[in-house]
Formats: structure tokens, sequence, C-alpha cells
């Protein structure tokens, strides 16, 4: 296949479902990814809303429930109670597992790495192909639970209860297994064409920071991952065989299965961070016209936060039974988390500072990241206090935190990077308007979600359960008419993005003024990403 | 990408700058993913070390219905399956493939035994009513320890996860080997096997900790 045949990119090189479902070439595979996981997180934020419905009101106990007034096709013969729990595990298992874990790695990653280093490709685009059929099938997998006994046990299997409940959770596990080992060929394969497909003159001070930032995610995906895989098998033979590893009635021990859960579970938490941190890098950067402050800083920071990721997993656990010194010990490495991530954000500041700020709608979902990101990480300095995190535990200001972080943070630099870049993607250019009126929305609709939850926890609602007192109720319907706000700007963003690929403007090759490699090339990029393989001689962001 | 071009006598896929490039990189590739199940198995022995710890006594008690003469002869098969696959790749540098074919068959051959003895080991615990944790046949067995059940649970779970690997190392042996009769291999391309030799050593590795830590402890 000639890369030289004008008109050709990667889109229309070759057509027919058949062509993408057998594609190595990591362009495609990326929007493949793309596709998937927007479904996903169209069904996850589905669940997400049912639940914030069932929370409007504090009646449910009279049998004023909206999950029971579903028709009985959708609700079965389920009360409302496992009704939520139910709709709890799946919007956390979906969102956490199959859309924020590959979220930028699979789709941003995928299609920018290679772009960014100038590489034609990722080292190994089989295994690229591979890591995305395993996402499908765990997807099957996961999705068939549905239509078996439903799971109800929270997206962390938590046992005793993960072997004691009729649910389909053996095959959920193995699902979840399999997402595992997705996760691990997109890191292994990240790691291996970041050290070895560098095109000449990038050295690894030169690779943009979205590239350091995959790398040390990548890292994290193929240290922390195989530990859940061991995990979730021994947690499959306990429900299987009652091997007793987990099981206190044969000398096993439950909280056992917290700390294995969590090693992976915790460094995961910075799967789904640190590219977007590499996002918001990039972002910042192209819309200030300045050149990264700090660049070695924020480059060396992912890797400071890679490694203390793995060192903080008991902060999980301050109430079930860790001992007091591991708790101390574990709260000091937790607030450790807190100096590279500032290290970030104050860079980012400075790159600002003096800058020429574009307000288009990446930077606004940058700018709205170091808003909400920094709520969430302050918050976690909180919770990673001992005395602050045995008030706060399984409540509500735990379930405000962590959406603060991941969908604040994570979720924010997902959009940012999708606004991006998407003219490069699809080689058409969005409606401006619309995609800051569908920012407007998620952003103010997730502050009026996720805030009054910081109240209700503070005030001790706990968390999972799908009905309170009545004396939560006010703050509970602000909360959900906020859920609303935020289903309106994704439905905006939405079709937002359906118009720009119908009938959109055609893209230039670089709409924003970047510096990265992936702009030099042409709109869509071309089979084999470059015409002619580029050169570098200087750092990623050379603004005068 | 689907094109490629020969450097070499080596297919090098079009994203490398020669085979050397293509070689290191897959090699990379293969180590680390040698990285995640040398991981997967340390969540294995994090396990041990803590109910060791708790219950040594009952890990001497299991380790006593374990025949570790079936177990040394395990670790000889092992070991000496980790030379001949050596070997195999040795022959493929040299460009002595039918060499190198025997060298496979032998090391198919070493894994065939070790789970056949693996075999017999597990056929016979299960008639003496040994399974892994609440199917201990407590009345069979009589364990002096009240949770034997839970060495046994880490005995088939480590060593069946092991004995998986094994299977796993026998097919893609197999397949080189039949790669290997078919000539894709010579002096300068041999990643396939060299990738498959160091996933064998790797368990032969764990198998050289597993046996200790179940057939000698206590």
């Amino acid at each position: 296949m000639s890369h030289a045949v004008a008109g050709k990119n990667y889109l229309n090189e070759s057509s027919g479902l058949w062509s993408w479902l057998t594609t190595l070439d990591h362009k495609r595979i990326g929007i493949m990814y793309f596709v998937s996981v927007m479904f996903f997180f169209l069904i996850g934020g589905i669940m997400a809303l049912l639940l914030r419905l069932e929370l409007f009101s504090s009646n449910a106990q009279e049998g004023i429930s909206f999950l029971s007034s579903l028709p009985n096709v959708i609700k079965g013969d389920a009360n409302p109670a496992d009704l939520y729990n139910r709709i709890m595990t799946y919007h956390g298992a979906i969102m956490v597992f199959m859309v924020i874990v590959p979220g930028i790695p699979a789709i941003l990653g995928n299609f920018f790495l290679p772009l960014q280093i100038g590489a034609k490709d990722v080292a190994f685009p089989r295994l690229n192909l591979l890591s995305w059929y395993c996402l499908m099938a765990g997807a099957i997998m996961a999705f068939a639970t549905l239509f078996l006994n439903k799971v109800d046990t929270g997206w962390t299997f938590y046992t005793p209860y993960s072997i004691r409940t009729g649910a389909s959770v053996v095959l959920m596990v193995l699902a979840v297994f399999i997402m595992g080992m997705s996760s691990i060929l997109t890191g292994l394969n990240f790691i291996v064409t970041v050290h070895k497909l560098r095109c000449p003159g990038m050295t690894m001070y030169r690779i943009p920071l979205f590239v350091w930032a995959l790398y040390s995610t990548a890292i994290i995906q193929v240290l922390a991952t195989p530990i859940l895989a061991i995990t979730l098998l021994l947690l499959a033979m306990e429900r299987v065989f009652g091997i007793g590893i987990f099981d206190p009635k044969l000398g096993g021990d439950p909280v056992l299965f917290q700390h294995f859960f969590w090693f992976y579970s915790h460094p995961a938490v910075y799967i789904m961070i640190l590219p977007a941190m590499g996002v918001i890098s990039e972002l910042m950067t192209t819309f200030t016209k300045k050149t990264i402050f700090g660049y070695t800083a924020i480059a060396y920071s992912s890797l400071g936060i890679a490694a203390v990721s793995f060192f903080v997993w008991g902060h999980h656990l301050f109430v079930s039974g860790q001992s007091e010194v591991a708790g101390i010990v574990f709260s000091f490495l937790t607030m450790l988390v807190g100096v590279p991530t500032a290290i970030k954000m104050f860079n980012w500041l400075a790159t600002m500072y003096r800058g020429s700020i574009e307000f288009t709608a990446p930077m606004l979902y940058a700018l709205g990241f170091l808003f909400l990101f920094a709520i969430g990480g302050v918050t976690g300095i909180m919770l990673a206090v001992v005395p602050v995190d045995v008030h706060f535990h399984d409540t509500y200001f735990v379930v405000a935190h962590f959406h603060y972080v991941m969908v604040g943070g994570t979720l924010m630099s997902i959009m940012g990077g999708f606004y991006y870049w998407f003219p490069k993607m699809f080689g058409k250019m969005y409606n401006m308007t619309m995609a800051i009126w569908s920012w407007v929305f998620i952003f103010i609709g997730f502050n009026v979600t996720f805030f009054p939850q910081f109240i209700l926890g503070a005030k001790g609602m706990p968390r999972r359960y799908f009905d309170y007192i009545p004396e939560y109720e006010q703050l509970n319907r602000i909360s959900t008419i906020g859920s609303w706000l935020i289903a309106t700007g994704f439905v905006i963003g939405l079709i937002a993005m359906i118009r720009a690929i119908t009938k959109g403007e055609k893209a230039p090759d670089n709409p924003w003024g970047g510096k990265t490699l992936e702009w030099t090339t042409s709109t869509p990029p071309p089979h084999d990403n470059f015409t002619n393989e580029p050169t570098v001689t200087a750092g990623p962001y050379e603004y005068k | 990408m689907s094109t490629s071009r020969i450097v070499n006598g080596v297919e090098v896929a079009t994203h490398y700058k020669d085979d050397t490039h293509q070689y290191l990189s897959n090699k990379e590739g293969i180590w680390l993913f040698m990285a995640t199940e040398i991981l997967m198995f340390g969540g294995l022995f994090i396990g041990y070390i803590i109910y060791h710890t708790m219950y040594p006594e009952m890990f001497a008690e299991g380790a006593k219905y374990l025949d570790w003469k079936l177990g040394f002869v395990n670790t000889l098969v092992l070991i000496f399956s980790s030379f001949t696959m050596a070997l195999g790749i040795y022959f493929n540098q040299k460009n002595q493939p039918k060499k190198a074919v025997m060298a496979l068959g032998a090391t198919v051959l070493c894994g065939a035994i070790f789970m056949v003895i693996k075999y017999f080991e597990y056929t016979h615990k299960f008639h003496l009513g040994i399974y892994p944790g609440q199917m201990l046949n407590l009345e069979m067995v009589k364990p002096v320890h009240q949770n034997l059940g839970l060495y046994f649970g880490f005995y088939f779970c480590m060593s069946g996860l092991h004995g998986l690997h094994v299977l796993i190392g026998m097919c893609l042996i197999t397949w080189v080997m039949i790669r290997n009769i078919r000539g894709d291999f010579h002096s300068n391309y041999y990643t396939p096997i060299e990738g498959v030799g160091i996933f064998w050593h790797i368990i032969d590795l764990i198998w050289i900790f597993l046996f200790p830590l179940l057939y000698l402890v206590g």
C-alpha cells in the first residue's frame, strides 16, 4: 500500500466493516475503541441517571419509589432496594473497567502516541487489535450477567458478600479479568513503542508530555493489573471450590481481598488520572501559545505519581481492621501523592501566566479540569487523614471526592482531548458554539450534582443505599437536578460531534497552532502517519 | 500494518528500521509480559507468606500429604527441559533445524512427563479425600489443624495455575516446532522460539520456588 497516493487517508484507504474489524492500523483501532467506549459510557450514564432519579425523594419506604415504578420488563421481580444495588454495581463496573480505564490510553493514546513520537505504528499492531477484542469479549461477558443473575456486590466485589451472594459473580470477575488483559496488552505495547519507535532526534526529553503520561500509565498497567488478575481468579476459585483464602470460616481473611483488590485498584486510579493530566499539559501549552512551564518537572512528577501509587492502597482500609501503625503510614504516604500532583498544577498555572489564552472548547475543559481536580485532590488529602476518614468513610463525601477526581478530572480531560484532537481524527471541524454550550452544561451540572454530596456526606448520609431520611431530601433533589444538566450537556456534545462528522467543514492540518508532530501530518493522517519520516531537532513546545 | 519487507532474510514490519530493531522490540515485549506473569504468581506467593506466618503448623501438616520424591522428579524433569529448550534456540542460531526440532520435541516430552506425574499426584489426593478448602473430606483425612483445607487451597491453586502454564507452554513449543519443521527459522530469525523459550524458563523458575514451598515446608 503506497502512502503517497493523494487524497488517501487512514479512513478511506480501504472500506467495509471487515477492513475495520481486521485492521492493524493504530488509528483505526483507536476509533474502534472510541465507538465502543462511548457506547459503554452511554449505558453507564443512563444507569447513573436512574440512580439519581431513585434518590430524588426519600419516600421509597412508603412505596413511592422511582425504580419500583419502572415497567416489569426492566425491573423483573426485584424490589427497589435490590434493583438499586444492581444498577449501582453496573454503573461502577462499567464506568471504571470499560470507560475510564481504557478511555484515554486506548482511544487517544492509541491514536496519538505513535503520531506524537513520529512512529508509523505501535510496536505490536496485532496485540493492539487483540486488546480491543479482549475488551469486547469482557464487555459481552459482563453484559451477559445482566441476563443471568445480576451482580449486586458493588464494583469492588468485596468478600465475604461476593462469596455468598447468588449473583453471577464468577462470570463478572472473569469478564473483568479479560478486560484487565486488554489493559495489560495496551500498556505493554506503549512501553515498547516509547522505548523503541521514537523518530530520529526524538530523545526521551523531547517527547510530548502526553506521551510521558501514557508511559507512566503503561508502567502501572503492566505492574498492577496482574495482581487484579490473580485476585479475581482467587475470588472465582473461592466461589467455585471454596478454597478458603478469603473465607474466615475456613481460616482465610476477607480483609486480604481488600488488600489485594486495592493493591491493583488504587494504582488503577492513577491509570485513570495520569493520561488525563497528560492531555491537560498538551491543552495548556497549545491554547496559551506558550512553552510549557517545567517540562522536566511535569514529566518526572508523572513517574513520581506512578511510583507512589503502589504504596497507598491501605487508605481504603482505615476502618477495615488494619493496624493503627499501618493506618498512619498509609496516611502519610497518601498525602505524598499531593506533592507531584501539586507540581503539575502549579506548572500548568505558570504556563498560563501571561500566555495568550484562547477560550476554545478544549481549553475550557482544561480549565474545568484545574478547578474540579483541585477540589477532588484537596478532599483526597482530607480523606487521607485517618481521624477525618473514620468520620467520612462510606459517606457521600467519598462519593463526591472520587467523582470530582474521576469525572471532574478524567472525564473533563477526555472531553477536552476529544475536542482538541477531533479535527485530526475525523478531518472535520465541529461547531465551537455548540461545544462550548455543552461544556457549560456539563461543568455547571457537575458541580450542582456533586458539590451537595460533600455536604450530605459531612452530615452523615451513607453511600450505597437506595433511600435516606427526609432531612437529606433537599440536597439530594439539587443533586438529581444536576445530573439532568450533565446529561443535557452530553447530548449537546453528541449532537455537535455527529453534525461535525456528517456535515462539518473540512479541518485544516493544524487548526490550533499545535507544535507536536501529529499536527505536521495531513488531516486525517495517511495510513503510515507521515509521508516522510519526521526528524526532530528541538523540544515539543517551542513557542516564541 | 499490512506492509512488510525482507531485510537480511527476515520479514520486517514497516514500522521497524531493520531486523535487529524488530528483534529487540519483540524481546522487550516478551520480557514485559513475563513480568506480568511473575507478578500474577506474586499474588499467590504473598498470600502464602501471610498464611504461613499465621499458621506455620498447618503448612507443615499439609506438606506431609505430598510426596516430595515425585515433586523432586518433576523438578529434575523441568530443569532438564529448560536445557533442551535452550538447545532448541542454540541449534537454530547455528542453522541446524533438524537438531533444533529434536530438542524442542524433547522439551514437549518433558512437559508431558511433568503433567502425567502431576495427574497421578492429583488423583491420588482425590482418592484420599484431599480437596481444596471446604471440600476437604474431614472424615477421611482427619486433619490435626482445623484449617488444613486452606493449605490445600494454596496447593491446588498454585500448582494448578502452574500446571495450566505448563500446558500452554507445551502448546506454544509444539507451535514453534511445527514452524521449525516448515523451515521458518534460521540464524537471523528465531524470535518466536526465543520468546517461547523465555516463557518456558520462567515457568520452570516458578516451579523451583513452588517445590520447596509446597513439598519441603515444615
